[in-house]
């Protein structure tokens, strides 16, 4: 199995060495045309700003948002603002799931902080690193809400696209990885 | 659930997080919105860019806390400042205003020629200089979550930044190439905390983020910096200084994603204006070096 990370800017190789250890290929993509060849894509931690200026000067945006119409595709944090239909304050990116996403909602760096999370159907205390997280205000019928954090939506599932506000890739647990690999992306969910 | 603030995995993170990126010195609102406009993953709040530190002379403090809450309220994108080597109040104070990330800095005068500041103990990560592995391990034994290069700042001159990413990269090879019980004598040898060599010895690299920064002014800079190994870039005065900034600046981030590829950076290096005027390193005076500044 493939598995593209987007290698803009951000945490990339953090991600790859979680996909390989969960035993799929890892691919850096940089351009749009290494899509095609993938089964799901990993959109990292960054800075969202200046990934999408990033994927503006590659003139990735299309072939990204075709990407994610019809494949499996994980936005941790960065990738979450990716991917969310709405933003708050500013215009969508890629914008294929159907939530509400607000950025640096739980404050500056000072407030970033470590937690345990349940998540439904991976892991009941899972280690999450929160940093200048942004979280899922809200989501429409038929988003599945798979962990909160004192009340907010931190993590959601809507049908072949996962997001979730902190970072995955900077512990050891695999379990999150892993789920979106073995469930997500060898199905092969199409619409 | 518990909850954990200003812990290794929360300020080092957050360096991870500006992997690939440049960090773009501004001094006022304006220039932050062009940094985050062009694709900067952070911008450094200064009263002056370090060439115009250079030129000025006399003493440089931390930026007017005016200018660091103006430059915060204009982007969404990480905001750092710069503190003087141990100058625990100018830190403390960056840190009551929330800034994102604080350079403990020697472009700046410093505040303590002995001591620099137990940066573990603040909930604020900092990012400090280098210029080898035992400067660079004794700034992440005292806390440091992000490395810089020092290069010699304020000159659009990339050689000295060219050396010590060289340097710091050839000692962590030889570290990692250690056995064991060799490495005590190698942290005498270094100056360097025996513990951070041991994490580098195991985790085959620096246990943080190194950015390569003092002397970046084109295009083709920031990517020979990536080639050599920098996780991004910091540009300080190579933007603002420049004919044209914004050009400079789009260019330069595109340059650093798309290091290695040679055709995109000549494209982006085309009619983007002068780059600043540089200063031979030569001509520069023993007291002049930023570079000797840090312990």
């Amino acid at each position: 199995m493939k598995i593209g990370v987007l290698a803009l800017q951000g945490a990339v190789t953090e991600h790859m060495k979680a996909i390989k250890a969960c035993g799929a290929q890892s691919i850096a993509v940089k351009q749009g045309e290494q899509l095609k060849e993938l089964d799901g894509l990993l959109l990292p931690g960054g800075e969202s700003t200046a990934m999408r200026r990033l994927i503006d000067y590659a003139q990735m945006l299309p072939a990204l948002t075709e990407f994610a119409k019809n494949k499996p595709v994980f936005g941790t944090c960065a990738g979450l603002i990716l991917l969310a239909e709405t933003v708050e304050g500013e215009e969508a990116h890629i914008g294929q799931m159907r939530m509400t996403a607000r950025r640096n909602a739980f404050g500056r760096q000072v407030d970033s902080f470590e937690t345990e999370l349940a998540i439904e159907g991976v892991s009941d205390s899972f280690p999450a690193v929160f940093i200048r997280a942004p979280k899922i205000a809200a989501v429409e019928n038929g988003v599945e809400v798979l962990a909160t954090h004192e009340g907010d939506i931190v993590c959601a599932k809507d049908r072949h696209l996962l997001a979730c506000s902190f970072h995955p890739e900077l512990t050891g647990d695999r379990s999150l990885m892993k789920y979106f690999i073995e469930k997500m992306c060898s199905k092969q969910t199409v619409n | 659930m518990s909850i954990l603030t200003g812990s290794d995995v929360v300020k080092r993170g957050m360096a991870l997080m500006q992997k690939g990126g440049v960090i773009m010195d501004v001094v006022n609102a304006e220039q932050a919105k062009i940094a985050e406009a062009a694709g900067a993953v952070a911008v450094m709040a200064l009263e002056r860019v370090p060439s115009d530190i250079r030129a000025a002379g006399g003493v440089a403090r931390m930026a007017d806390p005016r200018i660091v809450e103006e430059v915060m309220n204009a982007v969404s994108i990480p905001v750092m400042a710069k503190a003087r080597i141990g100058h625990i109040v100018e830190a403390r104070v960056l840190e009551a205003m929330g800034v994102d990330y604080i350079d403990e800095s020697e472009v700046l005068t410093p505040a303590d020629e002995e001591f620099h500041l137990l940066k573990s103990q603040y909930t604020v990560p900092f990012v400090c200089g280098c210029r080898d592995l035992g400067e660079a391990a004794r700034r992440i034994g005292e806390g440091a979550a992000m490395l810089r290069t020092k290069g010699e700042p304020g000159t659009g001159n990339i050689v000295e930044a060219v050396r010590h990413l060289r340097k710091v990269n050839a000692q962590v090879r030889a570290v990692v190439a250690m056995n064991e019980d060799e490495l005590m004598t190698e942290a005498k040898n270094l100056g360097a905390p025996y513990e951070v060599l041991l994490a580098i010895k195991r985790e085959g690299r620096l246990p943080v983020v190194n950015f390569a920064a003092g002397g970046v002014a084109t295009p083709a800079d920031a990517a020979l910096m990536m080639e050599l190994g920098a996780d991004g870039v910091f540009v300080g005065s190579g933007i603002f200084k420049a004919e044209n900034p914004e050009k400079f600046a789009r260019s330069i981030v595109q340059a650093t994603t798309h290091y290695q590829d040679y055709e995109l950076i000549a494209d982006v290096s085309k009619q983007i204006g002068t780059p600043m005027k540089g200063i031979e390193i030569r001509q520069l005076a023993q007291g002049e070096r930023m570079q000797e500044r840090g312990w």
